[in-house]
């Protein structure tokens, strides 16, 4: 078993760093093109949620990371105001931000990239989204 | 993220490189409200040069082509591929947006229409 573990700042900027640490980690497994592209795919748009939605000051987003032989899993958190209908949240083209130019895409992208998705989120305490998939 | 453009009768022609996520997409809107003239009612995103792109991309493709279509104008792209096809496909957006090979390709078809509309 291998692991990682970052926090950094629920900032935009932050993303592309994020997409690159997750996919860095990965590197010595020789993953697929496709595998880490589906990653970072993913992991950018759990990330660009939680910097988006999480936190009205500012606030902080975890990855966590293990590779167990070929399967590959990746938690991304925050402790931030929580996703109050989940359901409604992972709904293809939902956003609650109508103006502000979401696509509304940003589950349907993790469940359709990766092989499974889980979601758990409180009120005021924040958003844990895990994520695996198997490494061809 | 880099940006280049140019004009082409009526439709901006704008060069991404890079990475397209929701960081570089409000450095891309801005570029646009900077550079863009009143006469352009066309956009056409050169993608060839990106590398990533994520949902914030086709979020902001959606409200460029809003913005256009308000002006009875469109928006085109060049160079979607990987796994930016299965996000164009995915949400729907190649329906109301085409990709095409080349950039003439997607000036000569933005003209056809032109020519349907005036």
């Amino acid at each position: 078993m291998n692991k990682m573990e970052i926090k950094f700042d629920a900032l935009s900027q932050n993303e592309a760093f994020a997409r690159l640490a997750v996919s860095g980690f990965l590197l010595y497994k020789n993953p697929g093109i496709n595998d880490m592209e589906d990653i970072k795919m993913a992991v950018s748009e759990a990330v660009t949620n939680s910097i988006i939605h999480a936190y009205k000051d500012g606030g902080t987003v975890r990855i966590y990371c293990e590779i167990h032989e070929n399967e590959f899993m990746v938690t991304v958190e925050d402790y931030g105001k929580g996703i109050e209908d989940i359901a409604l949240a992972r709904r293809p083209l939902y956003t609650s931000k109508p103006h502000e130019e979401r696509s509304g895409m940003g589950f349907t992208i993790m469940e359709t990239f990766m092989d499974s998705i889980s979601v758990s989120s409180e009120k005021d305490k924040g958003t844990k989204i895990i994520m695996y998939k198997e490494l061809k | 993220m880099k940006i280049d453009s140019i004009i082409s009768g009526n439709t901006f022609v704008i060069h991404l490189f890079g990475d397209v996520d929701h960081y570089s997409t409000e450095f891309i809107k801005k570029y646009i409200y900077d550079n863009i003239i009143p006469d352009i009612k066309n956009i056409v995103f050169n993608l060839e040069g990106v590398e990533f792109m994520d949902s914030s991309g086709i979020g902001m493709v959606l409200g460029r082509y809003k913005e256009m279509s308000e002006k009875m104008g469109t928006v085109a792209l060049v160079g979607v591929k990987g796994n930016m096809e299965r996000i164009y496909t995915l949400s729907g957006l190649y329906r109301i947006i085409k990709n095409y090979t080349t950039i003439d390709e997607a000036l000569k078809s933005i003209k056809l229409r032109d020519g349907v509309y005036e």
